[in-house]
C-alpha cells in the first residue's frame, strides 16, 4: 500500500546540485587558480538571482499568480542593506546637527558640496534604522513581507487573479521605480545609492546610532595618545570611521565569503520552498493553481494562501537583495524597472515553471549567458556582437518553450525519468 | 406524498405576510434542514430564481427537475454561497448563511458538486481526496501537520470503495469522464457534509456507471441530507423520491415522480406537450 508524497518535488537531485556545485566545485576552482575572485563575485550575484527566481517560482509555477513586480521587493531588500551600507561608506564626509555622518551618496540630494559647512542637511529619519546591521537584515525581510502583504491581502481577497494581477504589479513596479528615481525621496535619485567600503564594523553590531558608536570608541580608547586619526583637529565619528573598519568589500576573502553565506542562504531557500512545496499546503497552493472557485466550496479561503506564498516570494526577493548589494557595491533605481522583473518571469520559464531546480538552473544559464553573450566574441568565421543578444534571448525562448515545455530542467529529467518509473514498479511489485 | 407547504398551513395564516419572526424561524428550522424565504437573484434584470418559500427536511433525498434554464444550478449557486441572492434569506439548520461567502457555508456543512467534474488536475487521485478531507481548511495547519493515519486510511476506503484504488497515484487529468465524476463525488463524501448539493451525477456516464451511482447516492440518503438536480428520468425514477419542478425560477410543482408525469402544467413546461 504506497502512497507517492513527495511526487511535486524532484527528489533530492537539487540538493546535490546546489551543495557540490555552489560549496564545493566553484570554491575549489577558485582556490585552483582557475575562477577569478571577480568570477566568484559574479557568480554569488548570480545566486542571489537564483533566490529571487525561486520566490517566483513558488509563486508562479505552484500557485499560478504571475507577479511581475519581484525585483521592487528585491530592491527594498537591496536599498535597506545599501543605507546600511553607505552609514558606514568611508573616512570623509560631514557630521550634522544630530552628530550622523550625512553618507557621500546622499549628499547628492543636498545643495553642498562634500566637507563644506552643512547647513540644515540631515540625515533623514527613515535612514537612521539603518546603522544597525541585525535591524538592517530584519528590516529588509519584514519591508518586502509588509509590502506584499498589504498588496496581497487588498488584492486577493477582492479576488483579482490572472492577468489582472499581472498588469496590477507591474504598475506597481513601475510606480516603485518612478518613486525611487526622484531626489527629494532622498534615496539619492537615480544616481543610486553607493561608496561601500565595509561591511559589519563592530559598531553596526552593537550600537544603534553613530553618537554611541563614537562614544563607545573614546571610551575604549581613552588612553590613547592619539585620538585624532583623520588629523582634522577634532575627534569625532569621522574618526571613529577610521578607526573601526570590519571587513573590507574589496577584500577577496570577503568577497568569497559573501559568495558563500549567498550559496547558503541559497540551499536554505530551497530547503524551504521544498518543504512547502511537500507539504499538504503544497497541495493547496497546486490546488489553486488548478481549480481556485472549487477550493472555496471544500472550506478553504484561498485568499490566505496565496497570500501565504506571495509573502513568501517577497521575502526571499528582499533577501537576495540584502544579499546582492554588498557584492555589486553598487544599488540603483535601474534594478526596479519593470522589465528587469519580467526577467525573472522569462529566468523560471526557460529553467522550468513549476519546478524548484529549474528556477534555480534558469537564473543561473541565462544570466551566465546574458553576461557571456553582452560582449564581443570572434569566433572566426562570425563575429558575435552585443546587439545580438536580445534576438539569441527570444531565440532562446522559443525554442525552449517549443522543445522542452517544461524547461531545461526536463532535460535532466529525461535522462533520470527512466530510471525513476523503474524504481516505482519495482517497489509496486515489492509490496 | 405531497410536501406540505408552509402558507398553506392554516395554523401559521397569520404569519403569511410578514418577515420571519423567530416562531416562523423555529418552525421551519424543526421541520427542514434547508429552508428558503422570498430567494430571487436576477441578472440584467432577468429573475433567475424567484421561489417565495421552498424547503427541505432533515435526511430527506430531493430531486429536482426542470426545463433547461429553469434556475436549478443557480438555485444551487444560491445556496452554495458563489452567487449572492438579490433579495431574501437562506437558512441551514435554523442558521442565516445568505451573504457568506463560499467557504464558510462549506465549513457549515453544505457540500456541493459541479455540472462538469471539478478535480483538481495537477494532483493524484489520493490527493485530491486529502484535500476534501474536514478539518484541515487553515493555513497553518496545512503546513505543520502531515496526515493522520485514519485519515489515509479513510481515504483509500473511500478510494475502493468507488473502484479508484488502483488509480490512486495516478493524476486526475489521466482519468476518464466517470472516473472523475466518482473521483468528484468521492471527495464530496469525504468531506462529510450534512447537506449535499449534487449538480448532475450522471452527466455522461454510461448505463452501467449511471447505475452506480444511483446505488451510492441511494445509500448516502440513509445518513445525509440530499438535493441531486438531474435530467435523465430514468436516473430520477430509480432515486424513487420526492421531485421539485423548477420552471423559469419558480416552484412549479411538488411530488413523487409518476405524479409530476400526469401533472398537466409539468408536461407542458418540462417535455414540451
Amino acid at each position: 500500500m504506497i502512497i507517492h508524497k513527495d511526487r511535486l518535488v524532484e527528489s533530492r537531485r537539487t540538493f546535490f546540485f546546489i551543495c557540490l556545485l555552489g560549496f564545493v566545485l566553484i570554491p575549489a576552482l577558485y582556490l585552483g587558480g582557475i575562477l577569478s575572485i571577480g568570477d566568484i563575485n559574479m557568480l554569488g550575484r548570480f545566486m542571489t538571482f537564483a533566490i529571487l527566481a525561486l520566490g517566483l517560482d513558488l509563486l508562479w509555477g505552484y500557485v499560478g499568480i504571475l507577479s511581475l513586480c519581484q525585483f521592487t521587493f528585491f530592491c527594498m531588500g537591496a536599498y535597506a542593506m545599501g543605507m546600511h551600507l553607505a552609514h558606514h561608506g568611508g573616512p570623509e564626509g560631514i557630521i550634522d546637527e544630530n552628530g550622523w555622518k550625512i553618507p557621500a551618496c546622499l549628499f547628492v540630494v543636498y545643495p553642498y558640496e562634500v566637507g563644506e559647512s552643512s547647513g540644515d542637511a540631515l540625515v533623514p529619519g527613515f535612514w537612521k534604522p539603518f546603522w544597525n546591521l541585525p535591524v538592517t537584515i530584519v528590516l529588509g525581510l519584514v519591508i518586502p513581507a509588509l509590502a506584499s502583504f498589504v498588496l496581497g491581502y487588498f488584492v486577493f481577497r477582492s479576488r483579482v487573479r490572472g492577468v489582472y494581477f499581472a498588469i496590477l504589479t507591474q504598475a506597481i513596479a513601475v510606480a516603485c521605480w518612478l518613486v525611487f528615481c526622484r531626489n527629494d525621496v532622498k534615496l539619492c535619485g537615480t544616481n543610486g545609492l553607493t561608496r561601500f567600503d565595509v561591511i559589519a564594523p563592530s559598531g553596526s553590531l552593537f550600537t544603534f546610532n553613530p553618537v554611541d558608536a563614537t562614544d563607545d570608541w573614546k571610551q575604549d580608547n581613552a588612553e590613547s595618545p592619539n585620538m585624532d586619526l583623520n588629523k582634522d583637529g577634532s575627534v569625532d565619528q569621522l574618526d571613529y570611521s577610521v578607526a573601526d573598519v570590519g571587513f573590507s568589500l574589496s577584500d577577496p576573502g570577503v568577497q568569497l565569503s559573501l559568495y558563500l553565506i549567498t550559496v547558503a542562504c541559497l540551499f536554505g531557500s530551497y530547503l524551504l520552498c521544498r518543504w512547502i512545496v511537500n507539504s499538504r499546503l503544497g497541495k493547496v497552493l497546486v490546488a489553486i493553481r488548478d481549480d481556485e472557485p472549487t477550493l472555496n466550496f471544500f472550506g478553504y479561503k484561498p485568499y490566505t494562501f496565496k497570500i501565504f506564498a506571495f509573502c513568501i516570494a517577497a521575502t526571499l526577493a528582499g533577501l537576495a537583495g540584502l544579499l546582492y548589494v554588498p557584492q555589486m557595491k553598487i544599488v540603483t533605481p535601474s534594478n526596479m524597472e519593470a522589465v528587469r522583473s519580467v526577467m525573472v518571469v522569462v529566468w523560471v520559464a526557460v529553467g522550468g515553471r513549476g519546478s524548484l531546480g529549474g528556477a534555480i538552473l534558469g537564473a543561473l544559464v541565462v544570466n551566465l549567458l546574458y553576461n557571456y553573450l553582452t560582449s564581443e566574441h570572434d569566433y572566426g568565421f562570425f563575429q558575435w556582437s552585443p546587439d545580438y543578444w536580445p534576438i539569441f534571448l527570444g531565440l532562446m525562448f522559443v525554442v525552449v518553450v517549443l522543445l522542452l515545455p517544461k524547461g531545461l530542467i526536463e532535460l535532466v529529467d529525461r535522462v533520470k525519468s527512466t530510471t525513476f518509473v523503474k524504481s516505482i514498479k519495482k517497489e509496486e511489485t515489492e509490496s | 406524498m405531497t410536501q406540505e407547504n408552509l402558507l398553506l398551513n392554516p395554523a401559521l395564516a397569520k404569519y403569511r405576510d410578514c418577515r420571519p419572526s423567530q416562531v416562523q424561524k423555529d418552525y421551519w428550522a424543526s421541520r427542514y434542514v434547508l429552508f428558503v424565504e422570498n430567494l430571487s437573484v436576477s441578472f440584467d434584470g432577468f429573475k433567475a430564481v424567484d421561489i417565495p418559500n421552498y424547503g427541505v427536511r432533515h435526511g430527506e433525498l430531493r430531486v429536482i427537475i426542470g426545463p433547461n434554464g429553469a434556475g436549478k444550478t443557480t438555485f444551487c449557486d444560491l445556496v452554495s454561497g458563489k452567487t449572492p441572492a438579490s433579495t431574501g434569506k437562506v437558512y441551514f439548520d435554523g442558521r442565516d448563511i445568505s451573504g457568506l461567502d463560499e467557504s464558510e457555508i462549506a465549513l457549515f456543512g453544505i457540500g456541493r458538486k459541479f455540472q462538469t467534474p471539478t478535480v483538481f488536475d495537477s494532483l493524484s487521485t489520493y490527493e485530491n481526496l486529502l484535500l476534501a478531507l474536514p478539518g484541515n481548511q487553515g493555513w497553518r495547519k496545512n503546513l505543520l501537520e502531515k496526515e493522520k493515519e485514519e485519515e489515509t486510511f479513510q481515504v483509500l476506503e473511500i478510494l475502493k470503495k468507488v473502484g479508484l484504488f488502483e488509480q490512486r497515484n495516478e493524476l486526475a487529468k489521466s482519468l476518464s469522464h466517470g472516473q472523475r465524476q466518482w473521483l468528484a463525488i468521492s471527495a464530496l463524501i469525504i468531506s462529510k457534509p450534512r447537506l449535499l448539493l449534487v449538480d448532475e451525477p450522471a452527466a455522461g456516464l454510461t448505463d452501467k456507471e449511471t447505475e452506480k451511482t444511483a446505488d451510492l447516492l441511494l445509500e448516502l440518503a440513509q445518513d445525509h441530507t440530499l438535493i441531486v438536480i438531474e435530467h435523465d428520468m430514468d436516473f430520477v425514477r430509480r432515486l424513487n423520491s420526492t421531485v421539485t419542478v423548477l420552471n423559469e425560477g419558480k416552484v412549479l410543482a411538488e411530488g413523487t415522480i409518476d405524479e409530476m408525469e400526469e401533472h398537466e402544467e409539468v408536461m407542458e413546461a418540462y417535455l414540451g406537450r
